[in-house]
Parts: C-alpha cells; sequence; structure tokens
C-alpha cells in the first residue's frame, strides 16, 4: 500500500524497513534467464539458458571466465554483469600480481557484495540488477556463491536464479544431496538436466544452453556445443524417467548451507535472511 | 655548494647475454643461465627467458630485478588482453605493448634489455630488439647484454643480409634451417663465454615453432 511512496529513490526507507528500489533490482534478477550452478568436493559446475531477442541476432553471453579457478554466471541486466566480471577479473589479476596465489574465492564475493552495498546507499546510484553466482577453486575446496544486488551473498550446494529458476530449484533440491560425492561428469548431467527443467517443455538444444565447468587439475572453461549436444543425446537415449512431482517434505528442507532465497509474500523483506 | 650526490643507486647490472634468430618458419631465442653482481657469481641457474603468450618469448639481461617486474606487467596485460579478444596476443602486439611498458617509466627506466622472439600471424618468424626505454625494431636477429659486443659481429659475418635497397629485396630472416640456427646459437655463446667474464655456465635455448615452445639447454665454461 505504501510502496509508491517510498520507492523512489533507494535513500528511503519504507515505514515496514525496507528499501523497495533494492527489492525492485532484485526482480529484475527474476525477470533474467535462468542460470544454475551446483558443486562436488572436487568441481562446480554453472549453466544457463541463452535467451537470443531474435532468431537473426546472437545469443547474449552469460557465462565469464574470471579466473583459471573462478568463473561466474549471470542473470539480469546482463550489462550490468559484464562490468562486474570486469571488476572481478581485475581483482583476480591485481591479487595474483602481488601475492603470485589465486585470489581465494570467498575474498571475492565478499568484495562484490561490499561493492553491491555501496550502491543500496548513495542517493546517486541504483543497485546492480544483475544476481551472479560464482563458482571457484581455492585451498578449502569447490565453492558456488550467490552475490544479491542487495550487497548479501550466500554460499550453497546449488542453486538457480532467473526465470523459471523454480523448477530446477526443486529438480536440485531433490537430488542436492547426492552432489558432494558426485563424479564431474554425473554433475554437468545433473546441471543440463536442471536447465531442462526450467524450459517447461521446449526441446533442450546445445544452442540454448551453455555449461562451464571448473574443477581440482581442471581450470575453468565453457564446454564446447559439441560436448554437450553429445551429453543431451545420451539423456533422450535414457527416455524421460524423472517425474515432474517434486515431494513435498523435500521443498520444505533448507538445503545444505544456506536459504534458498526469499519468498514473496508481503511480509518478509527478502533481504532479511 | 656542489650539487648533492646519491650514495647508492636503485640499479645493479647481473649481467648475461641474451640472442635471438628468426627463421622462415620458427624462432630460436637463447640466453645463458648465469646470474652475477659485480665480481661474484649470484648463481649458475637463473632463467632470462619468458615465455608471454602461445608464440612469443622474451629475453632479457640487465637488472633481473627490473626484468622480473617487467614480465610480471606484461604477463597481467596479457591476461586482460585474453579476456577482451578471447585470443592470444601475437608477437607484433606484444612487440608494441612492450615498447609502450617500456616507455612508460622513460623517466625511473626497466634497466632491461630485451629481445623479443616469436611466430608472427603468418607463422613466420620474427624478433624484435630493444633498448630500455623501449626503443624497438623489428630485425631478423639480434643479441643483448654484457656478450653483446662479442656476439653481433659475428652474427654480421653469418646473417646479415645485404643493404634492403639492393635488388633482389632480401628477406630478414635468415635462410637457415632450424638446426642450423641451433648450432650458431651454441657457437656462438660458446665464443662469448671464453672472453666474456658475465656470459657462461649453461644456455638456455627456447625454440618456436609451428608445433609449439620446445626448450634445450647446453653446458659452458664454469669460470
Amino acid at each position: 500500500m505504501f510502496r509508491n511512496q517510498y520507492d523512489t529513490d533507494v535513500t528511503t526507507w519504507s515505514p515496514a524497513g525496507r528499501l523497495f528500489q533494492v527489492e525492485y533490482a532484485m526482480e529484475a534478477v527474476k525477470q533474467g534467464s535462468a542460470a544454475i550452478g551446483l558443486r562436488s568436493k572436487t568441481h562446480v559446475v554453472l549453466g544457463c539458458v541463452n535467451k537470443a531477442n531474435s532468431e537473426l541476432s546472437s545469443h547474449q553471453k552469460k557465462i565469464f571466465k574470471v579466473d583459471d579457478h573462478i568463473g561466474v554466471a549471470i542473470a539480469g541486466l546482463t550489462a550490468d554483469g559484464r562490468v562486474l566480471s570486469r571488476y572481478m577479473r581485475n581483482e583476480c589479476i591485481n591479487y595474483n600480481f602481488t601475492y603470485e596465489s589465486p585470489l581465494p574465492v570467498g575474498r571475492l564475493v565478499v568484495q562484490l557484495a561490499d561493492k553491491a552495498q555501496v550502491c543500496t546507499q548513495r542517493s546517486w546510484k541504483r543497485p546492480y540488477g544483475v544476481g551472479l553466482l560464482v563458482a571457484g577453486l581455492d585451498e578449502s575446496g569447490a565453492h558456488l556463491y550467490y552475490n544479491c544486488p542487495s550487497g548479501n551473498y550466500f554460499e550453497y550446494q546449488a542453486f538457480a536464479i532467473g526465470s523459471r529458476s523454480q523448477a530446477a530449484k526443486t529438480y536440485l533440491e531433490r537430488r542436492f544431496e547426492n552432489f558432494t560425492d558426485s563424479s564431474r561428469d554425473d554433475l554437468v548431467k545433473d546441471a543440463i538436466t536442471a536447465i531442462r527443467e526450467t524450459l517447461q517443455g521446449e526441446t533442450l538444444k546445445s544452442s540454448i544452453c551453455t555449461i562451464a565447468v571448473v574443477g581440482i587439475g581442471e581450470p575453468f572453461h565453457i564446454l564446447d556445443q559439441g560436448t554437450v549436444q553429445q551429453i543431451i543425446d545420451t539423456f533422450e537415449i535414457a527416455a524421460e524417467q524423472e517425474g515432474p512431482a517434486a515431494e513435498p517434505d523435500a521443498a520444505e528442507q533448507s538445503a545444505a548451507a544456506a536459504d534458498q532465497g526469499g519468498s514473496t509474500d508481503e511480509g518478509v523483506a527478502p533481504m532479511d535472511i | 655548494m656542489v650539487k648533492q650526490q646519491a650514495n647508492w643507486s636503485p640499479y645493479d647490472n647481473n649481467g648475461g647475454s641474451c640472442v635471438a634468430i628468426a627463421g622462415a618458419d620458427y624462432c630460436v631465442i637463447a640466453a645463458d643461465t648465469r646470474m652475477s653482481t659485480g665480481y661474484n657469481i649470484l648463481t649458475r641457474e637463473y632463467s632470462k627467458i619468458c615465455k608471454l603468450a602461445d608464440k612469443c618469448v622474451m629475453a632479457s639481461s640487465g637488472f633481473q630485478a627490473d626484468v622480473k617486474a617487467l614480465q610480471k606487467q606484461l604477463a597481467a596485460r596479457h591476461l586482460i588482453y585474453q579476456h577482451q579478444h578471447n585470443k592470444q596476443m601475437s608477437c607484433p602486439a606484444m612487440a608494441q605493448l612492450l615498447s609502450n611498458t617500456l616507455y612508460y617509466k622513460r623517466f625511473f627506466p626497466y634497466y632491461s634489455f630485451n629481445v623479443l622472439g616469436g611466430l608472427d600471424n603468418e607463422g613466420k618468424g620474427c624478433v624484435f630488439t630493444y633498448d630500455a626505454v623501449g626503443s624497438y625494431e623489428k630485425v631478423g636477429y639480434s643479441s643483448q647484454g654484457s656478450g653483446s659486443t662479442l656476439i653481433t659481429p659475428f652474427l654480421d659475418n653469418q646473417l646479415k643480409s645485404p643493404s634492403p635497397l639492393l635488388l633482389p629485396v632480401q628477406d630478414a630472416v635468415t635462410p637457415l634451417v632450424e638446426a642450423e640456427a641451433i648450432d650458431l646459437v651454441k657457437t656462438v655463446f660458446a665464443s662469448a663465454s671464453e672472453r666474456d667474464i658475465y656470459t657462461g655456465d649453461k644456455i638456455e635455448i627456447v625454440v618456436v615453432n609451428a608445433t609449439g615452445i620446445r626448450r634445450e639447454y647446453m653446458e659452458l665454461r664454469k669460470d
């Protein structure tokens, strides 16, 4: 009821203690095409759905290599995502130059989060309209983080963002307990299956999705279309066995590391987790 | 009132020699592995050669601390280039970058005497030679460092093409085969280490060709 009065700029609180501009920025993430991430003990896989404006145009690039050991998938305003990727690449290069070792992922996501927070507290700025799934390796193993426009970040075993991501999340919730010990190839298969869930009936082809992998002994790289198509073909042979019905109690359990992101009821501020 | 003189110098010379020879489809870059200071030897096994890109290798003699800093700068800039262009830098591109990087510190130079060698975009060998502040030139062969005064005249005798004004036009790159060029490099270093006290111990020879980058070593006089 009060939304319209208190949403003009990011430095205005609502009476309920919310910053609507930040929440609107998170809406932008939900409008973007889906991106998913999942991790095992040794590998992290990122996947995304490639949306193109028309048949004549090329697909938007949504997965970026940040360094040999870090990659990022974005959903939302891809222009904001590009700018943040450039920032992340710079940070990695500078850290490596000074310390002759790779930037730990945990440090990078904190820097990213602090950068996003600045935009929520300046009247002449606006929040970044992009959610980032940061996949990386460091001395403590494989990690997957989600960075919000609000400046919050969470670590996940598996997560999905963007439009129709709930379908992928449901699939991942059913399977996440197996991911830690999954092999690299099984992890990739699960990622492609999760992507398929977001397509909701549309045929899965390697031209509309992108998959990237990073792991111990395997620098971050995007899989080429041929390889992805081969894996998709093996699914078709195995035939659709997965029932789309999700078990109700599985949906209620919280995922391994953190919450699954805010629900859409009016009372709870989504950033307040 | 006499002008105050510095009682220390930010620079030191760690000695050593570098050579590069360009061929029709290969490039040989070599440097000795001795690192000295004054009349002392710091180590007999220091590499002066650095791979900057897939087809681009640099050898530098002079003050090795500045050389190391220069190599790190170029490596970081190369990473940025790869992120932006989705490909490796070509040798001529790296050559220009090196020149700009050196001139950037025109008023507190990198005490680094460089030769850049590799394959250009067509797969032909190329060598670029520099001074400490970035003046550079594409040549068929070059040598830098403490032994360069001994090495260059010999390379001129073996490789120097007649004037480019003379017809028919002759290429700067040598007609020598890869194996012959490597042999020439070994001969040249063996001679230089006889008379130059800062050159010796071992040569590190890097060969860049279509199949990739190869490295070999040869022992030299230890005195």
